[in-house]
């Protein structure tokens, strides 16, 4: 079912957490809402669930205006960070609780939690409590009791951030397997960049209570439209460095390294202020335009280093590159960037 | 369970403190089956005589009749106090109420308050109500003084129960109603079970309020009953007689506290978030 907030407006007493926000998830897809913990993002979903009430604008699910309904009437299946299985049941009595609810037989619900057990792989632990199981278990019976009334939206909560690194890597294929295969419309509601990429069809950035920019993964990284979302995207995350335009040029602060403009952006005015955004991988390749500077840090990741570049200006870029052991800290380098996939921010922030 | 001491000084220690209250137990136990000649310390002969006032009501009236009544308002006690306070303490604890405020700071005042300062306005409304002088007057207002430590200790085993779980259950279809009883309710019954125990015990322990506010009544408590044989200046005192009917009236409430004794300590484990 598709989604709609339009003009949605939230408040806490007197202070306005989100104002006249418009959101549109299609159906059948998974949207993240990413960004800073305070952003809005929880109070979002839990504004869509029916949790909290809506103090201007609306949400429509398909053509229907639920901005005034309760939580009950909604039919969304929502999961939280802390999964909240009810304890004193077991995972069986769980899943079965909002069939219970809604008044349907006995047969019926064994039949429908029977089914929902083997789509997410836990029929064999039906029976224990939720204090027996695993974070893991405990996460599927959770996607399981949200599924199994065939909601018309899926909403998750931060549903990866009590897992342990391993199990939120197998985790993070089985929810966007699992999504796919029931065909749910979904809002995944995360601060990890990463989880937010891999799982969603499209993610929208949200920031004190704003959606910045909402667009597919690879479009969000490769074309950020203000330096919040390029800042927010990768890791390690992109460097900002100070700089003047000059002519075709720009000039970075303090240092004697002029970088040619990258093509397609708006030319900005002569000695206008900007800011330039240097992502790890473009930095450290062969060609391009040289910049120098002395290695201060050199981080191991296994597989490639990340090393720090500090500049005479005291400004520091970031290289990723394929391990390799003729650099150490203290050396003095300098390294080509690729001007076509530089980008350069105005002062307030917007990508020119 | 690894062991970084040995215990037996510390067993040593209590038991030395405590040895005065066994012993008192003990000759309590004694004293109540046996006759002691007059100066001895020992007893010398094995009697049921004190125990006489089971089967004989000439002693001070049917001992039967007086712990059915206190049963009666034990068991009163549990049931108004636990309701009560579950759902009292569901609403200051998550219903956005008016007056919330207003009302954790009534049932703190009221906790603080002991119930003997109030006496004479309980007396003055009861006597107002024309309830003065029966069961049902005393078992309210017995029931309304222990109310406040129940809401407050219920409160605050709703407070750690974690909101996700009544979000769950909303999201899930349910009503708040549903969501209480289902899914609340189970997760503080140690507290609930803990509240009642205590209200049992307060309630067959109490000898205050029945005497002041039930003094001729025929509902005559275990308590009263007790007084009444233990007039010190009468000819015929039996002091064995007392002793035997204060262990029979001591012996239930022992009872309780060994099988529940676990769970009483719940209330102090879970009831200490303001």
């Amino acid at each position: 079912m598709p989604i709609q907030l339009q003009d949605f407006t939230k408040r806490f007493d007197n202070t306005t957490v989100i104002e006249r926000m418009n959101l549109e998830v299609h159906d059948g897809e998974m949207l993240a809402l990413l960004g800073p913990s305070g952003c809005g993002k929880s109070t979002t979903l839990l504004a869509i669930s029916g949790i909290h009430r809506v103090n201007g604008g609306q949400i429509l699910f398909g053509e229907e205006d639920v901005s005034e309904q309760p939580s009950q009437k909604r039919n969304v299946g929502v999961v939280f960070q802390n999964y909240a299985l009810y304890p004193h049941m077991t995972a069986y009595q769980n899943i079965a609780f909002p069939l219970e609810v809604r008044g349907m037989g006995r047969e019926q619900i064994d039949k429908e939690v029977r089914a929902i057990a083997a789509l997410v792989h836990i029929e064999q632990y039906l029976e224990r409590r939720p204090g027996q199981l695993s974070g893991g278990q405990q996460q599927r019976v959770a996607l399981a009791r949200a599924l199994v009334r065939k909601p018309g939206v899926l909403l998750l909560d931060e549903p990866l951030a009590n897992l342990d690194a391993k199990l939120r890597l197998e985790m993070r294929s089985e929810i966007r397997r699992i999504q796919q295969e029931t065909g749910i419309t979904a809002i995944l509601v995360t601060h990890d960049q990463v989880e937010a990429m891999s799982m969603c069809d499209r993610i929208a950035i949200m920031n004190e209570g704003q959606i910045i920019q909402i667009d597919t993964p690879t479009e969000m990284y490769r074309n950020p439209k203000t330096q919040f979302v390029a800042g927010f995207l990768g890791n390690p995350p992109i460097a900002f460095v100070n700089g003047r335009a000059s002519g075709e040029a720009i000039r970075l602060d303090a240092d004697e390294v002029t970088l040619p403009l990258p093509t397609g952006a708006r030319r900005p005015k002569d000695g206008e202020p900007i800011v330039v955004g240097i992502r790890p991988e473009i930095f450290g390749v062969n060609g391009g335009s040289p910049i120098g500077g002395r290695v201060s840090f050199v981080e191991t990741q296994g597989r490639e280093n990340l090393y720090d570049v500090a500049l005479p200006s005291g400004a520091v870029l970031r290289s990723i590159q394929p391990v390799r052991h003729d650099i150490s800290v203290g050396d003095q380098v300098t390294w080509g960037v690729n001007p076509d996939a530089l980008m350069v921010f105005s002062q307030d922030g917007t990508r020119l | 369970m690894t062991r970084n001491f040995s215990a037996w000084p510390v067993l040593l220690v209590l038991s030395l403190i405590s040895l005065p209250l066994a012993i008192m137990y003990a000759s309590v136990f004694v004293d109540s089956f046996t006759n002691t000649p007059p100066g001895a310390i020992l007893p010398n002969e094995f009697t049921l005589a004190h125990w006489r006032f089971l089967v004989d009501p000439s002693i001070a009236g049917n001992i039967w009749v007086a712990t059915l009544n206190t049963f009666i308002f034990a068991l009163s006690m549990v049931v108004i106090v636990t309701t009560i306070s579950a759902m009292g303490g569901y609403a200051v604890s998550r219903l956005n109420l008016p007056y919330r405020r207003f009302f954790l700071a009534g049932i703190m005042v009221m906790h603080a308050f002991p119930s003997v300062t109030l006496i004479i306005g309980v007396f003055l409304v009861l006597q107002f109500a024309g309830l003065y002088d029966t069961l049902a007057g005393v078992i309210m207002v017995k029931a309304t003084l222990m109310l406040p430590f129940g809401i407050w200790i219920m409160k605050g085993f709703y407070d750690a129960v974690p909101w996700e779980i009544e979000m769950a259950g909303v999201q899930d279809g349910a009503s708040r109603f549903t969501v209480w009883r289902r899914l609340i309710l189970p997760q503080v019954k140690p507290g609930l079970i803990a509240l009642g125990v205590f209200a049992f015990l307060d309630g067959w322990g109490e000898y205050l309020l029945p005497r002041i506010l039930a003094p001729t009544s025929e509902f005559r408590v275990l308590s009263v009953y007790l007084q009444q044989i233990s007039v010190t200046d009468s000819i015929n005192y039996d002091f064995n007689l007392f002793k035997s009917v204060g262990l029979y009236y001591t012996l239930p409430v022992l009872i309780v506290f060994i099988v529940f004794q676990n769970r009483l300590m719940n209330i102090f484990g879970g009831g200490t978030k303001g």
